[in-house]
């Protein structure tokens, strides 16, 4: 069949055929990331490997030392991966507590945009354990506290509280923690009113965040607590703002003139 | 087309598996003058004959081919199979044509019946039924292939490939099966992977590169990313008991390596980082030479006595941070009652136009 140079035909037929290329080079760019993807597993997939079985011999030469590390920053592989021994768990020594103990900070680091720097101890532990790779030993979370003890001299910034089986980890300690703040902001442009729920909406935080917040403004006698508002939840009011409700409301220029 | 052979006759054990009609031969991406011609496909070859001429016959062996691909049809285009090959064995029989530029073939299906053919060619492909047939073992066979490929990484490519799509597909699956290879060879042992460490690095860095363009990022898990993140802030000589001895001054130049390390991100957040943090991201920076909680406080409380840019310093709560020297709560102070004293006036004025 002849190809015709010109007319609706030919621009139809043209139109066919760069779809059929753009349809190829999708299945070609496809393709490739799969490869590309499968090259990625199998060097994560090694790299864990050689970390388990060579690390003693990895540690002897500073300079692979350091290619090796490269290569595990790269593809995002974690080069600690100490077994824990009869000794390191009797004495709590040896390099498996200091390494879970890097790992678990390592989680509270990445996790704070989300958490505001609180996360449960059952979510830290199935965190560290998708980190820690295949060839990871099991932990406990009896194991995660031992490890978070062992850095008690760091200072007190990062804790573990709670009871049982609900134990938290603040990473980051109130002098420090900008949550504080975006709350008072909050209840400011509510009328010094707030409700967990609400401020879960609107900032799209956790509930365990949004109330340990709530609690410690309690505590530091900036928010007072209202059970009885409504069933489902506790309410909390800021009397800080009470005034400006107030002199919104009856329009008064400022409270000096008030007074007199 | 110099790997094909005269066609002698069957060889024993050889079964007819498909026919086709219709068929035209290309070298590479020439055509070639065996056009209209009938097909099979046996266990052992692909015969190619001549339809107005019979006595005219061709073959290709299977274990010569490399790899297939199918070329779909399109306007005035039949479509086609496309052939790369290994190199023309030693002893090969001789053959329609001595020497040739390309290390492929084409058929070319006027007739169709072309995704049949590729279907039935691929499983023999696989089921490769001429190995049990020839009396060569198994083991001389594969190290035959094995040498062969190395020597072809040895010599030069003097061959021209092909342009178009099947060109640009054939140099992708060259990479990636060098990549492939490249990979398994280097971590069969922990030797073998110190030879090949720079180029593993590199390749694993292009790798990294490469999902990240076309996916955003290796991973979707946030601790991932960031723990990526400070393993590359890597120290290729961290301060060690074995390079600086123990005591006061293995602390001291432990503290210059944290400041040097830590100053960047220490200012990036606010001139202030938990002391903890900081913990983690040294330990990270220095990989396997792991620093206890104990080094790290000491190395810290040496900064107060030398001229560095961080200090460490101390809460009533307890908490402890590393704070950028130059951070001061005097001057933070400062900074915060010019705020204040800016917009009280900016409310007073405001308040007295409404009055």
């Amino acid at each position: 069949m002849r190809r015709r140079g010109m007319g609706a035909g030919a621009l139809m037929k043209k139109k066919m055929q760069d779809e059929k290329y753009k349809q190829k080079a999708n299945e070609m760019a496809t393709q490739q990331l799969e490869q590309l993807s499968q090259h990625l597993e199998a060097f994560h997939a090694n790299l864990e490997e050689f970390a388990a079985k060579h690390k003693q011999e990895i540690r002897r030469d500073p300079q692979f030392r350091h290619q090796f590390q490269m290569m595990c920053a790269s593809i995002g592989v974690d080069p600690l991966a100490s077994g824990k021994g009869f000794w390191s768990e009797m004495l709590g020594v040896g390099s498996f507590y200091y390494e879970l103990g890097i790992q678990a900070i390592e989680v509270c680091i990445a996790t704070r945009p989300v958490n505001g720097g609180i996360i449960s101890i059952k979510e830290l532990r199935s965190r560290l354990l998708k980190t820690r790779g295949k060839y990871g030993q099991d932990i406990s979370i009896d194991d995660i506290k031992m490890s978070i003890k062992k850095l008690k001299l760091l200072g007190t910034g990062f804790s573990v509280y709670g009871t049982g089986d609900n134990l938290i980890v603040q990473s980051v300690p109130s002098e420090l923690n900008m949550d504080h703040t975006e709350i008072l902001e909050f209840a400011q442009k509510h009328k010094g009113r707030v409700s967990p729920s609400q401020i879960m909406k609107a900032l799209s935080w956790g509930r365990e965040r949004s109330v340990s917040v709530l609690e410690h403004l309690v505590r530091e006698e900036m928010a007072w607590i209202d059970t009885q508002a409504s069933p489902r939840e506790t309410w909390y009011w800021f009397p800080v703002f009470f005034i400006e409700q107030r002199r919104a409301s009856i329009q008064l220029p400022d409270e000096n003139s008030q007074e007199n | 087309m110099d790997r094909f052979v005269w066609f002698i006759g069957y060889e024993i054990g050889e079964e007819k598996i498909y026919s086709g009609t219709g068929i035209r031969l290309y070298d590479g991406d020439t055509k070639t003058c065996y056009e209209n011609g009938n097909v099979t496909l046996t266990s052992y070859r692909i015969i190619w004959q001549d339809a107005s001429n019979t006595s005219v016959q061709i073959c290709l062996g299977l274990n010569l081919i490399k790899s297939t691909e199918k070329q779909a049809g399109g306007l005035g285009k039949s479509p086609k199979i496309c052939f790369t090959l290994d190199d023309v064995p030693v002893n090969k029989d001789p053959g329609p044509y001595s020497r040739s530029r390309y290390n492929h073939v084409r058929l070319s299906f006027r007739n169709g019946g072309d995704n049949e053919f590729f279907t039935r060619c691929t499983k023999q492909l696989q089921e490769k039924k001429w190995l049990a047939g020839k009396l060569r073992a198994n083991q001389t066979a594969s190290a035959h292939v094995q040498t062969s490929l190395v020597e072809k990484s040895k010599v030069p490519e003097l061959r021209i490939s092909a342009s178009g799509i099947g060109g640009i597909r054939r140099d992708i699956e060259e990479t990636n099966r060098k990549n492939e290879a490249s990979i398994s060879n280097a971590f069969q042992d922990l030797s073998k992977l110190m030879n090949k460490a720079k180029e593993m690095v590199d390749l694993s860095n292009t790798i990294a590169t490469k999902i990240k363009e076309k996916k955003g990022d290796i991973t979707d898990d946030e601790t991932v990313k960031f723990k990526a993140h400070l393993l590359s802030l890597g120290i290729p000589d961290p301060v060690t008991k074995e390079t600086h001895g123990n005591g006061t001054h293995y602390h001291m130049q432990l503290a210059h390596e944290i400041c040097k390390v830590l100053r960047s991100e220490v200012d990036d957040s606010g001139g202030i980082m938990l002391l903890a943090d900081a913990y983690c991201r040294i330990n990270r920076a220095r990989g396997l030479e792991l620093l206890s909680p104990d080094d790290l406080l000491n190395a810290c409380k040496s900064l107060a006595n030398l001229t560095l840019p961080l200090k460490l310093r101390e809460f009533d709560s307890g908490v402890l941070v590393l704070q950028s020297a130059i951070h001061r709560d005097e001057l933070v102070i400062k900074q915060t009652k010019q705020l204040v004293r800016v917009n009280f006036y900016d409310n007073m004025s405001s308040q007295i136009e409404v009055v």
